[in-house]
């Protein structure tokens, strides 16, 4: 299937209605991104102390390896675990270790995290030589122990990610860069400042894969993260810049696998099973200062904005960073606000708390008033079908919720491709909370097969 | 520093900002000409028709609504805007003259046997006010057909509609006293709601302008009506009455816009609903050239909504990922 031609560099991508976008369903959302889109990345000073969670990634925990007392440099090991799926986790700030214990984490949980006290004076852990990026299994090892893992929200390892298994050949390494959730501009930003060291991971990246082609899509509201990119591409005819229409889901896996190859995951597969690998423009960039800068991750760039915050900003904070911290640092949250949301509106996790930490898939921190997330009240399906159009994976989400309500779990054979983007609900004028009942009906479906499977 | 706890809430945090009251205002306003015409044409009367049973409507809506809707109030109940749509179409399948007591048990029937008796919005599986239409043709055979010329006084004399001097009379006598322009601009004897053709176009295309509907069902319920009854006229000019007559005639304007359209009754995905307006459309057309009764859109819609859960069961979307092969196991 081939691509449209790479945007020309010598000038800026037009928005046009003829862009590519994936097949059914997605909404138009007011994306209210004009708010932080042009502003410079901050970094912030080091907060007095950020709280670690040993579990920041999709798959086993990690264990700590401090205790209390230990005095630790910045970059130093802190957690680590011998599974396979896992990726190690790495001091932030140099300091004194105040406590290790459970704590509070946007997932809801409470989990096993390390809070260090900052000593601003304090040392940094000397950096790693490079890796030869065709050494494969030393550029796998490096990038788990450099603790990298997906920065795009899901926080995959990104060594498992890197290294399918050898049925499964990949032909297209995809940089996702389309940022699709309102509000977020983290990785606009990187790519505007920064669009080098996501090009370095992209090689690196490609290089492990074994050289497949390599494809860089933006949403088309981000002329100048394209531009930056496209600059940098130059004339380089194995790496393709694709503009694509801004419409919410872009940014989700399964379409934009749809958008860029045509192609489609199937239902309980992986971008693998199509041949693609999709990492997130925010993963690239920290492959590449693991590789070849020898660096772990232990910051990242987020949005902070949404109408409750006063004056919103992306900023470069370290992972562990309390919300709370990093609200003085954008004007604090007004009276009126309501809700914390990490992540973006369509998407996020609200949060009943600002004393949570920055984790490393945390790519925004939206403070949201009831002028935004406005209160409703839930009323009956009126079966006006908006939800189905609008669904990306071509399901019937009225149909998923009320089984679920009705505790017909048996019949949900289709609930597990839902990929709880949000659209169904957004769109439902009946204000349904059918991402709620479809979660709540996955979990019951699940239990369900597993009872069947032991039974 | 903010007053009040956060919320916790389900993702998304965002909606739209529809609802289903808006969606039931932009009905009422496509209506509105049709209403003023009618009431221009039928005076006095037929604004206390459509009071009277808009307020009945209501009333029965406050009350048994609020059984029906897990907790909502009152004031919620009829504040969604779907018992008010259901008075105002059920006064617009009534005659001009119709006694306070025909509104009051349509809008018993309507709101109560047609709505609240399955559980409430979105549980009915008929249309509430073609339920209510239908047992009151039935119910009160006098009162029911009791048509008036526009414009003329209240005499006691039953004037004859178009579809009915069709049936009775032949299509060269309908076409000769019922001239097409006066079919369309709704100045015929009928119920209220099925005067102004043209009143109910401009407001059913209002309804596509926001839309509120979408073109499957008006088109493929006016088309297929159009598509039989034209090819008959073709064949025997002189037997059949041309599609322009049968589109201007009759409930069916107001039936395939406003009636058939309705969403909790009628299918969910477009493919459905191009099937569902098109079976309205054969059944129209076999009752009106076939059958005894003159008109057929009550019974056709009816029939349509009762088959809707199986449409739908038949257009149910094949999920995006079950359309290409399962994946090996790794």
């Amino acid at each position: 299937m081939s691509l449209s031609p790479p945007s020309s560099p010598k000038g800026p991508p037009e928005r046009s209605r003829r862009r590519r976008t994936f097949p059914r369903g997605g909404i138009d959302v007011r994306e209210h991104k004009e708010r932080t889109a042009h502003l410079p990345v901050e970094t912030i000073p080091p907060p007095a102390e950020v709280v670690i969670p040993m579990a920041q990634h999709f798959g086993v925990p990690c264990e700590p390896v401090v205790q209390r007392g230990e005095t630790v440099r910045k970059g130093q090991l802190i957690g680590s675990t011998p599974a396979p799926f896992a990726a190690d986790v790495h001091a932030s700030v140099a300091g004194k270790v105040k406590a290790v214990g459970p704590h509070v984490h946007p997932s809801g949980f409470l989990v096993e995290s390390v809070t260090i006290e900052t000593e601003p004076a304090g040392e940094t852990e000397p950096a790693l030589p490079p890796v030869d990026p065709g050494d494969r299994a030393a550029v796998l090892r490096r990038i788990r122990e450099m603790g990298v893992v997906g920065m795009g929200g899901a926080g995959f390892p990104t060594a498992v990610k890197l290294n399918p298994p050898g049925n499964k050949p990949i032909d297209t390494l995809l940089l996702n860069g389309a940022e699709c959730e309102p509000y977020l501009t983290a990785d606009h930003r990187l790519m505007v400042e920064d669009a080098p060291r996501v090009l370095e991971g992209l090689r690196v990246m490609r290089t492990v894969l074994g050289n497949p082609r390599a494809v860089i899509a933006v949403e088309d509201n981000k002329p100048d993260a394209a531009d930056a990119l496209a600059e940098l591409v130059g004339d380089d005819p194995s790496i393709e810049l694709l503009v694509l229409k801004t419409r919410y889901p872009q940014g989700a896996e399964r379409q934009l696998i749809e958008s860029v190859l045509g192609r489609t995951v199937p239902s309980g597969g992986l971008p693998m099973d199509v041949g693609v690998d999709v990492q997130n423009v925010g993963t690239a960039a920290a492959v590449a200062d693991a590789v070849l800068r020898g660096r772990p991750l232990i910051e990242r760039v987020l949005t902070v904005s949404g109408d409750g915050v006063r004056q919103p900003k992306n900023l470069r904070v370290p992972i562990g960073a309390l919300y709370g911290d990093l609200m003085e640092h954008c004007g604090g949250m007004t009276e009126d606000a309501s809700r914390v949301i990490m992540g973006g509106p369509m998407m996020g996790k609200a949060q009943p708390t600002v004393h949570v930490p920055v984790t490393k898939g945390t790519s925004g921190i939206l403070v949201l008033t009831p002028r935004t997330a406005r209160p409703y009240r839930e009323l009956r399906c009126v079966r006006c079908g908006e939800c189905l159009r609008v669904c990306p994976q071509g399901l019937v989400p009225t149909e998923l919720a009320v089984l679920a309500e009705r505790e017909q779990f048996a019949a949900l054979t289709e609930i597990m491709d839902c990929v709880e983007c949000g659209a169904c609900n957004y769109a439902c004028p009946a204000n349904r909370q059918l991402v709620q009942w479809i979660r709540f009906g996955k979990v019951e479906y699940r239990n369900l097969q597993k009872k069947k499977r032991h039974a | 520093m903010p007053s009040a706890p956060f919320a916790v809430a389900s993702s998304p945090h965002i909606l739209t900002g529809n609802s289903i009251r808006r969606l039931m205002f932009s009905v009422v306003i496509a209506l509105a000409p049709a209403t003023v015409l009618a009431v221009v044409f039928f005076g006095v009367p037929a604004l206390r028709t459509i009071l009277f049973t808009l307020a009945f409507c209501l009333l029965f809506e406050a009350v048994l609504g609020t059984r029906t809707s897990d907790g909502l109030s009152w004031k919620e109940v009829v504040g969604d805007g779907s018992g008010a749509v259901t008075g105002l179409l059920l006064a617009l399948n009534l005659p001009p003259d119709s006694p306070w007591w025909v509104a009051a048990v349509g809008a018993l029937v309507a709101i109560g046997l047609g709505k609240h008796v399955f559980g409430g919005l979105g549980r009915n599986p008929f249309n509430p006010a073609l339920v209510a239409r239908v047992v009151l043709v039935i119910a009160f055979p006098v009162q029911m057909p009791a048509w008036r010329a526009p414009f003329q006084p209240v005499d006691g004399v039953t004037a004859a509609t178009a579809l009915g001097v069709l049936k009775a009379d032949g299509a060269t006598a309908a076409a000769s006293q019922f001239p097409l322009w006066n079919l369309y601009s709704g100045q015929v004897p009928g119920c209220l709601g099925e005067v102004s053709a043209l009143a109910l176009l401009a407001g059913g295309i209002f309804l596509l302008a926001r839309r509120v509907i979408s073109w499957h069902i008006p088109v493929a319920y006016l088309g297929s009506v159009a598509a039989v009854t034209g090819i008959l006229w073709i064949v025997d000019p002189g037997r059949f009455a041309s599609p322009l007559v049968h589109l201007g005639a009759g409930g069916l304007m107001l039936g395939a816009w406003y009636m058939a359209t309705d969403l909790v009754t009628s299918p969910l995905t477009r493919k459905g609903m191009l099937i569902f307006g098109a079976g309205c459309g054969a059944i129209t057309c076999v009752i009106r050239l076939a059958g005894s009764y003159p008109e057929g859109v009550s019974f056709a819609i009816l029939v349509m909504n009762a088959l809707t859960p199986l449409i739908d069961k038949w257009t149910h979307p094949v999920p995006a990922g079950r359309r290409v092969p399962r994946p090996e196991t790794a």
